[in-house]
């Protein structure tokens, strides 16, 4: 019989062997199943690591889909700090999405150093103010943040679709007859793409760049500032928190607009760094919003784990795009991405919790509090 | 210590094999050794208190034989008979029945859904409960045992007396021989334990054993047979109640001389400054119904006024409306002169109140943070632990250094999270970080609670340390006796009302019993 008891410590080793043992695990498993559908797996291995981060250009392409993955991990682990579970980063990256590219377009005859900074901001602004509706909501009149925010991502999406193909709104494009007919937004003109960093053949996108100031930004807030030392007491306690005299609501609406901002910073870097229009189908295909909570949870919420996961999930995605053909479904292309993921997490249940292998049904051996190491 | 009790007193019967024989019970925790060799033996008929201190094994053991946990040595035998209890239920079918401090009842149930649950007994076919069939025999049951209840009620709808009998109830209801009864007096009024006492003699006159765990001196020594005092996970020592005293029984139970902290006698400081006045406040409970009535107080600079009562009777709001986190409804609260607002903590802080609470864990501390953020838990958002919104990690290092030692915090570093440290020591993090924030007014909820006696012995010093200091206190305490030897006046706190106020000279245990009962 087996059981799951909490470890009553956390050994530190653990932190590295249960990562490692968990994709050893996925490459057992993936294994398995790739034998099982005729596919070599030592192969099939040497090219997803490949594709994903050695061949030419690979590294490349795998900061441009890092990119967002970091923004939108970033801001799910602002929130899950405070035990506020903001699930809309989604959301919250479309509109920073609509209103960089609104500022784009309006700006588009100006000059790289005024429309950059502009996008950037309205990302901010954008994504801080669609977070922080279910932040007051929560706030105010204690609303689940977690129902209000993942609506909120539908209502985010709807909108952009409206924008695009539902109306003839300032972001779509009316100028050709074939625009009239196939809705396509307006393209950004060229003094609105950000830069890239070249660093060793390696192109780094802006967005990247801004991502890692804003996880050093986090890692200081949360550990350096009265303002991150309230929200980690609140995000523990919050009868301790209001016992101690923070004011907990308006930290509440704060941290959700952080997060919000992080999102919308991944929105327009979507915009500036790689598709240059609102694309409403690209972002709603791409989920960076719901992979970023994988990427926070996977970096245990650390903002620098966060940038290191960014890079590995971005790497395995492009990978798996690129090994799927004629004879390799994208079924079996997202079994593996999804097999990985998964014992990814499940590896983490192993950190806080061991298993027992034990004889007979006995009941859950629990150490009484009261002997609490003093 | 093996001589049996005299035949006849209480109904013992020594003649026939023990209710109870556990013989060399060892269990470990990691690293604690929580029961070391237990012997212990109780006789059918009698009430055997189980006397210790927190951490003293006396849980473990009681968990080890209502088969919660399996002991890692040792053996149990009941009636003569060598038995193992591998789970929970196999205890119960052999009779032995547990009412727990924290009661497990389900609140919105009723009084008989509660007894059946998760029994099965001839009442019961199939999925369909017989109501009047148990409500019959818990009328049975509640009229030989003195133990007034009404089948029907819902669990929510009594009183923690009531709830209590409920329990005793269940388990007889289960046909417990034996039953075990866990800090049952922690939330009763004298006058409810002395019910209880006449309850569990009653039990124990038909031959069924009693178990009886305790900390309490007094109580121990008014119900029980026999004591066996554990230490340290291991028995000191059974002794014959009739043989023994306070005293004696308290030396066994900490290793040494006890002799608690009292206030010295003195005059009442009338003519100093007024720390805290409330005047005429009454507030709404959690529901938003009105727990405290028209309530009129002063707590003079370096005095300690004592509120007694019964959980559930107002104190937390009481508590909460002085230090800002709860708003009242009507009338004001003064503290050293100027009214507070009130619902704002952090303009309680400001002003100077100082508040230990009674859930220390959940409010008192952030138990997942360190120590040393605990510490600075308040005072953070000043200089020197805070400047221009930045924190001084160093500083909040130092600070912890030098209130740890200060205070004598057992934590082996200021980066252990709260959660880790013991009771005493958590409360000693509050204490210390409360008074060194240099308060007009301290406010303590139930500050010993839980402690045992040596960590009691020190919160209570510091507290008399801190009045003698000028701070004015609030002591809201359950505990009676606590509040008897600390504080120099005393209001009874029943149903959100102050029954009465006494000069600590003038008080009597009975009439303050009677009061907290809201009969005088």
């Amino acid at each position: 019989m087996i059981r799951i008891e909490r470890r009553l410590t956390e050994a530190r080793w653990l932190v590295v062997a249960v990562p490692a043992g968990s994709l050893l695990a996925a490459a057992f498993l993936s294994g398995i199943i790739l034998a099982l559908t005729g596919h070599d797996p030592i192969g099939t291995w040497a090219r997803l690591l490949d594709r994903g981060f050695l061949a030419e250009g690979a590294m490349s392409a795998t900061f441009v889909t890092a990119t967002p993955l970091l923004l939108t991990g970033l801001a799910a682990a602002a929130a899950f700090r405070m035990q506020t579970w903001n699930i809309g980063a989604e959301g919250q990256l479309y509109l920073g999405a609509v209103g960089a590219s609104g500022i784009g377009i309006a700006l588009h005859d100006q000059s790289p150093v005024l429309i950059i900074p502009a996008m950037v901001i309205a990302g901010i602004v954008t994504g801080a103010a669609w977070a922080a509706i279910p932040g007051v909501l929560r706030a105010y009149t204690r609303t689940n943040e977690i129902i209000t925010s993942l609506m909120l991502n539908y209502v985010a999406g709807l909108l952009m679709t409206y924008l695009i193909f539902d109306s003839h709104s300032y972001w779509r494009d009316l100028s050709t007859f074939t625009a009239r007919v196939f809705p396509q937004g307006k393209y950004l003109s060229d003094s609105a793409s950000w830069p890239s960093l070249g660093l060793a053949g390696i192109a780094i996108p802006f967005g990247f760049l801004l991502g890692m100031v804003a996880a050093a930004a986090l890692w200081l807030i949360y550990s350096r500032t009265r303002f991150g030392f309230e929200a980690r007491v609140i995000g523990d306690s919050r009868a301790a928190a209001h016992y101690a005299g923070i004011r907990t609501r308006r930290k509440i609406v704060a941290v959700m607009a952080l997060s919000g901002a992080l999102a919308g910073i991944g929105g327009a870097s979507e915009i500036g760094d790689f598709r240059h229009v609102l694309d409403p189908r690209g972002l709603q295909q791409a989920s960076f919003g719901y992979a970023g909570i994988v990427v926070a949870a996977l970096a245990r919420l650390n903002p620098f784990a966060v940038v290191i996961v960014a890079i590995l999930l971005g790497g395995l995605s492009n990978a798996g795009f690129s090994l799927q053909g004629a004879t390799f479904p994208a079924g079996l292309v997202g079994t593996l991405q999804g097999l990985i993921l998964f014992c990814a997490l499940a590896g983490e249940l192993l950190v806080h919790y061991r298993i027992r292998f034990v004889r007979r049904a006995a009941p859950l051996a629990r150490a009484p509090e009261k002997f609490g190491a003093a | 210590m093996k001589t049996p009790p005299p035949l006849g007193e209480g109904g013992v019967e020594a003649d026939k094999p023990p209710a109870v024989t556990m013989r060399g019970i060892t269990k470990r925790f990691p690293g604690v050794l929580a029961n070391d060799g237990i012997d212990f033996e109780v006789l059918r008929g009698e009430i055997h208190a189980l006397l210790g201190e927190n951490g003293a094994g006396k849980s473990t053991l009681s968990n080890i034989l209502t088969g919660l946990y399996r002991p890692d040595e040792g053996e149990i035998l009941l009636h003569g008979k060598p038995v193992s209890f591998p789970a929970p239920r196999d205890a119960i079918e052999a009779g032995v029945g547990m009412v727990h401090q924290h009661f497990r009842l389900a609140a919105s149930f009723t009084v008989a859904e509660n007894l059946v649950l998760g029994h099965r007994d001839a009442a019961d076919r199939g999925l369909l409960l017989e109501p009047r069939v148990v409500e019959g025999r818990i009328a049975d049951l509640s009229r030989r045992y003195r133990m007034p209840v009404n089948p029907r009620a819902r669990i929510w709808q009594l009183s923690v007396g009531e709830q209590q009998r409920v329990e005793i109830l269940k388990v007889l209801y289960r046909g417990a021989r034996i039953l075990i009864l866990d800090e049952p007096t922690s939330q009763l009024t004298p006058q409810e334990a002395e019910q209880l006492f006449q309850t569990l003699r009653l039990i124990a006159a038909e031959q069924r054993t009693i178990i009886f765990i305790s900390h309490k001196l007094e109580e121990v020594m008014a119900v029980s047979n026999r004591v066996t005092v554990l230490r340290r996970g291991k028995v000191i020592g059974t002794v014959m109640t009739g043989n023994t005293n306070t005293r004696e029984l308290a030396r066994m139970m900490v290793g040494r001389e006890v002799v608690f902290t009292k206030k010295k006698e003195g005059p009442a400081q009338a003519e100093r400054q007024v720390a805290l006045e409330l005047r005429r406040v009454s507030a709404n409970g959690e529901l938003g119904t009105p727990a405290l009535h028209d309530i009129n107080l002063q707590v003079h600079a370096g005095e300690i006024v004592g509120v007694a009562g019964v959980a559930g009777n107002g104190q937390r709001e009481l508590a909460e409306v002085i230090t800002g986190l709860r708003r009242r409804t009507a009338g004001s609260v003064i503290v050293t002169g100027r009214q507070i607002r009130g619902g704002d903590p952090l303009e309680a802080i400001r002003r100077g109140v100082a508040y230990i609470p009674d859930d220390r864990l959940g409010t008192g501390v952030a138990p997942s943070l360190s120590v040393a953020e605990n510490l600075v838990l308040k005072a953070f958002r000043r200089p020197p632990i805070s400047t221009q919104g930045l924190l001084h990690p160093g500083r909040i290092r130092t600070n912890a250094v030098d209130l740890m030692q200060r205070f004598s915090i057992g934590a082996s570093s200021p980066q252990v999270p709260a959660r880790q440290l013991s009771g005493g020591n958590i409360q000693k993090v509050l204490l210390a970080r409360e008074l060194s924030s240099r308060p007009l007014l301290l406010v303590a909820s139930s500050p010993t609670s839980g402690l045992d006696v040596g960590a009691t012995d020190i919160v209570r010093g510091l507290l008399l340390e801190t009045a003698g200091r000028g701070v004015g206190i609030l002591l809201i305490s359950e505990d009676l006796d606590e509040i008897l030897a600390l504080a120099d006046r005393i209001a009874v706190l029943y149903d959100g009302r102050i029954r009465g106020v006494v000069e600590r000279q003038d008080a009597h245990v009975e009439e303050l019993g009677l009061m907290m009962a809201g009969a005088a």
